[in-house]
């Protein structure tokens, strides 16, 4: 088990490496000069001069190889650089943002997992029931549904027509709801129908039939057996699924002006804050890779069969 | 067996019914010009939000625009510029996955690594931070989409040429004395575009829901071109007096992704082919 979970660190590590060579690909390879850029973000007009002075801060005319290796020393720092806009670090811009974003995606998370554990489980045990029709139908509107416009449909509804939840802001848990279902709603759609394939697949298992021969109890079976186990592929696909969350957070926090990092990152974006821009792709591929190994072991631990199973393929 | 047969029709029916669909809004995209009552990027501020009627069916918006005809409109920026990324990145990752697949070795590892790296990436992230750093507008969304997405039929391709290279009759071909390149044009392409051609299906809502998302933010399409995500950013503003503005372009999005999506599962669940 031990070397099943060091394989799994180890295999994150080139991963990671190749997703921050394609970053820095992405900025070196573009037409964009960073130096012309942080002008340009703080609304200065450049001499010749001024703009070499900061080519030569920022390392630009060194080799490709050791700019490269430079801006790796500093990311393992967890040194991201300057914001061109505000002159502060980038981590410190980040971290001041993340509880608000952290708050949005928890919630959003709990409320999917509330609605599509049920739900989902129910689709599966009574197959072609109104039930599994309706969890059938969610599916497939969560994940046609454009987030951005359920959430104006959201504020239209409940915040502009009813008058039940504010507009945007922060503060009260009446902020939070409607902005977190709106994330929620593709994750429950997607969990919902994780589940339910999960369910059905394990009601084939000789382990039910054997237990529905010993005479235990259909509910025990169900609810001590075939969920423990169906939920597993859910669980992989929470981890799968953390990057759409962290962009669809973005979505969202634009349409609610919810004051997390993603609003912060499309500012960004506007502002050509290249510093931000790298610094925030590469945490997020961070964060995405850790987040589907800590899913992994989870898994592990819920069902042992797969260190076995991953063992044995390799 | 009549119950397998009344499935089998029933799942025909679906991808009837999307391909129906999916034909009128394509017949609707290229025949914009001739079906849309108004001109969609002539702004007339003395007809500003209006409700609809006769001339503006489904009313106009703030510069005094025909919704209708911006939504007719909308389909050929949508459907188009989706194809536009899915022949693309189905033509590169078609090229990569076969020379992955068939070549082996270490060009192969090189582009699966570089693959998996990318996919390290939440896809809609990357094209953000693709556009933020190379400048917002269409092409480098569409640019940036191509660049996510090959990956994906790189990899399916990929598996498949591994398998078929194992199989008795190319080896026959091998034998036989044909060329890598008449191998790859007459036995592998042919057997690998069918189950790619489901995927896509799949892949066409996925493009067309990013390409709306990047434009909503304000970073793909840019106005006065009608696009339904750019029309919900410029229609968020008039929500409480106006929704209409919103609702439509959204209901749109919707009802391609929903008809992509519908025809892609059934096609799937019919040829056997995996979801990503």
């Amino acid at each position: 088990m031990v070397t099943y979970v060091l394989k799994r660190i180890i295999t994150i590590i080139p991963i990671f490496l190749i997703a921050t060579l394609v970053t820095f690909g992405m900025i070196n390879l573009s037409p964009v000069d960073p130096a012309e850029a942080y002008f340009t973000a703080t609304h200065i007009q450049p001499t010749d001069e001024m703009l070499e002075q900061k080519r030569h801060e920022f390392g630009l005319d060194q080799p490709l190889l050791i700019q490269y290796v430079n801006t790796l020393i500093k990311i393992c720092q967890l040194d991201f650089g300057i914001s061109y806009v505000t002159n502060k670090p980038v981590l410190e811009e980040i971290s001041s943002r993340m509880p608000a974003t952290i708050q949005l995606t928890v919630a959003s998370l709990l409320i999917a997992i509330f609605v599509s554990v049920p739900l989902g489980f129910l689709a599966g045990i009574r197959k072609n029931s109104s039930i599994d029709h309706f969890s059938r139908i969610l599916a497939f509107i969560g994940a046609s549904i454009p987030s951005f416009w359920l959430g104006y449909l959201f504020i239209f509804f409940f915040s502009v027509k009813l008058d039940l939840f504010p507009v945007e802001g922060t503060g009260t848990w009446k902020h939070l709801i409607l902005p977190s279902v709106t994330l929620a709603f593709p994750l429950i759609a997607l969990y919902t129908r994780l589940l339910r394939a999960s369910v059905l697949e394990n009601l084939q298992e000789s382990y039910v039939l054997f237990a529905r021969t010993r005479g235990i109890h259909e509910r025990i079976i169900m609810g001590k057996h075939v969920l423990r186990i169906a939920i597993s592929p859910m669980i992989t696909g929470l981890g799968m699924n953390l990057g759409n969350l962290l962009t669809g957070a973005i979505i969202v926090e634009v349409v609610f002006s919810w004051p997390g990092f993603g609003r912060y990152f499309i500012d960004a974006i506007f502002n050509r804050d290249v510093p931000v821009i790298q610094g925030y792709v590469v945490l997020a591929a961070g964060i995405f890779l850790i987040s589907n190994l800590i899913v992994d072991l989870i898994q592990m631990y819920i069902d042992p069969r797969i260190s076995r199973k991953g063992r044995h393929y390799q | 067996m009549i119950a397998m047969f009344r499935g089998v029709l029933k799942r025909q029916k679906v991808i009837v019914i999307c391909s129906i669909i999916l034909c009128l809004l394509t017949l609707i995209a290229i025949f914009a010009p001739w079906l849309a009552p108004n001109d969609p990027i002539a702004v007339n501020l003395a007809h500003k939000l209006q409700k609809p009627s006769l001339d503006y069916p489904l009313g106009t918006d703030h510069l005094g625009r025909c919704t209708f005809s911006r939504i007719l409109y909308g389909a050929r920026i949508s459907l188009g510029y989706a194809l536009l990324i899915f022949i693309s990145a189905l033509s590169l990752g078609l090229i990569i996955g076969i020379i992955s697949g068939y070549k082996g070795g270490w060009v192969d590892q090189l582009l699966m690594r570089i693959g998996d790296g990318l996919m390290a990436i939440p896809s809609l992230l990357f094209v953000l931070g693709f556009v933020g750093i190379w400048g917002a507008g269409l092409k480098q969304v569409v640019l940036g989409l191509i660049l996510v997405q090959w990956v994906y039929y790189a990899r399916v391709i990929r598996g498949m040429v591994l398998s078929l290279k194992e199989q008795n009759y190319i080896t026959a071909a091998k034998i036989s004395g044909s060329s890598t390149w008449t191998i790859m044009k007459k036995h592998i392409i042919p057997n690998v575009l069918p189950s790619l051609a489901v995927m896509g299906t799949l892949e066409m809502g996925w493009a067309i829901m990013n390409l709306s998302s990047m434009s909503f933010l304000g970073l793909g399409v840019q106005p006065p071109i009608p696009e339904w995500g750019a029309m919900i950013h410029e229609g968020k503003s008039y929500i409480r007096n106006n929704p209409a503005l919103m609702i439509y372009p959204g209901l749109m999005i919707m009802l391609v992704v929903v008809t992509f999506n519908l025809l892609g599962e059934s096609l799937s669940e019919r040829f056997g082919v995996k979801r990503r």
